[in-house]
């Protein structure tokens, strides 16, 4: 498809005299309002492609960077059915990042542009992917946790006013909630195994626990995307709703674990009906952000090892093809 | 018809001759499944990532059939994570050529061409063995592998008539692994044994069909195919590489660091 710059994304609009924009956006806004789709063809004001480029890219960069800390483990996953579930999830990940870079695509940015900008640190990913999986209970935490974050996350998604996003995420939360079951269940095998294998599924969950409240990004009072993206119903709710919603789904999961969630605050409040917990580490989520994360470097030189490396082999598909095609014409 | 239903009559396999036999099929796919997942995550392109997955996948689900089946003719209760975990590098029968290192995306294609299609000669002759179990196994592994030879001659042909590099690199590839395919046709006593008890094929008409196949593919890549060498380290009759060492203390770390738990 025809594919232009970011900066140029929307110029057309510029062109247009005051008045009919304002009736264009009126238009568009009527038919979010109404629970309508916007599709690729339809007319759309430039910040909301923007908004949507800059969210399903960073999904998708998420996805790609996430097959790296799991599949850490792929050559030591210590039974052969383990391996292949583990296989298989990292397999769904790396699928669920081509879908989405097709959506992005619908909105006139290419692949290559998109990869580009992880490669160059332009383009953010979930700081979670950041962090690192020393022991075999990580795996397991992971798909509890992170991909039980993401699902509360992406389940709002499915209804999001961006057609192409929101059918792409209606498969991947299926995949996201198989995978957070199988989490689920190795995190209940090691915890009732042998002491060692409960520490290491408590010292996971200690790893993890903060970083996966952290997920759901800065809070409603510092966030800066929420109101405009809940105006055009790319978001559903904000940052702090979905964060509690995952904490009170999670306290009674650990505690049918036999875990101990790493909060001395976190008790239930009668009043609110919700847990409350204790406060973000918010400058650690920042330093991550910033790259200062403890897999932030390793994460990024992995990708930009396999791009460099796979260049030839691209380079000579591209070629292969161009022989081809002359062949076929010259036939 | 499968052979034990045609009106010849076989010799029986013995129990230790069939189970070594079965091992030898199983820790093939189990170790290149092995070798195969070292990619994921770290292919030329995304769609590869999900192709190496895919073949790393079916090469695994291959084994642990094989391994249970074989646990089952042992019958000394070993089961699939037994056999897989808690082997030494002398009792795995796996051919040499699946143990050898990814190298590059070239020389990954190039032991998987090469694999792929004496595994779907293989799997195409058991789909009438007499051994039953065999023959359930083939008959959804050869699908699997008609994939696989798909997937992997269509790289190699890319990589070869592709750019100059890319042709180099495979052909240095080709030149290095070619060594050990001596041993995918070079029968042995099991091998024999197998072959007479209407179980396995005959290694040296498996040799011809994968000749041909290989021969068509190597050239529309425009390589050149290297003269045979008699190589004699044997990983079906426990002679390894130094690489499968290497290998089986990264698969078997958590079996071995923690023994006798449930994962």
């Amino acid at each position: 498809m025809y594919t232009q710059g970011l900066d140029a994304l929307g110029d057309e609009s510029l062109l247009l005299p005051e008045e009919e924009l304002a009736e264009l956006e009126a238009r568009f806004q009527a038919k979010i309002d109404a629970d309508e789709k916007i599709e690729p063809k339809d007319w759309m004001p430039a910040a909301y492609r923007l908004t949507l480029i800059r969210q399903i890219s960073q999904h998708a960069h998420s996805e790609i960077v996430g097959m790296l800390p799991e599949g850490n483990w792929i050559s030591r996953a210590p039974t052969l059915k383990r391996k292949c579930i583990l296989i298989a999830k990292v397999q769904d990940e790396g699928g669920h990042g081509a879908y989405l870079y097709s959506a992005a695509e619908t909105l006139g940015i290419s692949r290559e542009q998109m990869v580009e900008q992880l490669l160059s640190g332009q383009a953010k990913y979930s700081s979670i992917f950041n962090y690192p999986t020393p022991s075999w209970a990580d795996i397991g935490t992971i798909g509890w946790l992170v991909d039980g974050a993401a699902i509360m996350n992406q389940i709002p998604l499915c209804r999001c006013s961006y057609g192409p996003y929101a059918r792409a995420m209606v498969r991947i939360c299926k995949e996201e909630s198989f995978h957070q079951r199988q989490g689920f269940e190795l995190m209940m095998q090691l915890c009732k195994g042998s002491s060692d294998q409960k520490r290491m599924a408590q010292e996971a969950l200690n790893r993890w626990w903060w970083p996966s409240l952290m997920m759901f990004g800065p809070s409603d009072a510092n966030s800066r995307h929420t109101e405009q993206s809940m105006r055009w119903k790319i978001k559903r709710f904000t940052n702090d709703e979905l964060r509690q919603k995952f904490v009170d789904a999670t306290v009674p999961q650990a505690e049918f674990l036999g875990l101990t969630l790493p909060d001395d605050a976190l008790s239930w409040n009668e009043q609110t009906e919700h847990y409350d917990f204790g406060s973000i580490d918010w400058d650690e989520f920042q330093r991550v952000l910033a790259g200062q994360g403890p897999c932030n470097q390793e994460r990024i030189a992995a990708r930009i090892s396999a791009h460099e490396n796979g260049a030839w082999v691209r380079e000579a598909a591209m070629v292969h093809a161009a022989k081809q095609a002359q062949r076929a014409a010259r036939e | 018809m499968s052979r034990a239903e045609a009106k010849r009559s076989y010799p029986d396999l013995g129990q230790s001759e069939r189970f070594r036999y079965v091992l030898r099929l199983a820790d093939t796919s189990l170790i290149l499944g092995q070798r195969l997942g070292e990619w994921v995550g770290h292919a030329p392109a995304l769609e590869e990532d999900l192709g190496v997955a895919n073949i790393s996948l079916d090469l695994i689900g291959q084994a642990r059939m094989l391994l249970s089946y074989a646990g089952e003719i042992e019958a000394a209760g070993r089961d699939e994570d037994r056999l897989a975990y808690l082997r030494d590098q002398n009792d795995f029968l796996n051919l040499a050529l699946v143990e050898q290192p990814n190298g590059d995306f070239g020389c990954t294609i190039v032991r998987q061409v090469l694999i792929d299609a004496w595994q779907l000669e293989l799997h195409t002759w058991l789909e009438a063995s007499t051994d039953q179990r065999l023959r359930e196994i083939a008959a959804k592994a050869v699908k699997e592998t008609r994939y696989h030879l798909r997937y992997s001659s269509g790289w190699l042909i890319r990589l070869g008539d592709g750019t100059d590099e890319s042709h180099a690199r495979v052909q240095a590839s080709l030149n290095d692994l070619w060594k050990f395919t001596n041993e995918l046709f070079s029968a042995d006593e099991i091998d024999v044994l197998a072959e007479n008890a209407g179980v396995a094929p005959r290694l040296s008409e498996l040799h011809s069909r994968w000749s041909v196949r290989i021969d068509e593919i190597l050239s529309q890549a425009t390589l050149t195919r290297p003269v045979d060498v008699s190589y004699g380290w044997f990983g079906k009759r426990g002679e390894h590489t130094e690489h499968l060492g290497h290998i089986l203390s990264e698969m078997q770390f958590l079996q071995r660091a923690y023994p006798d738990v449930t994962w």
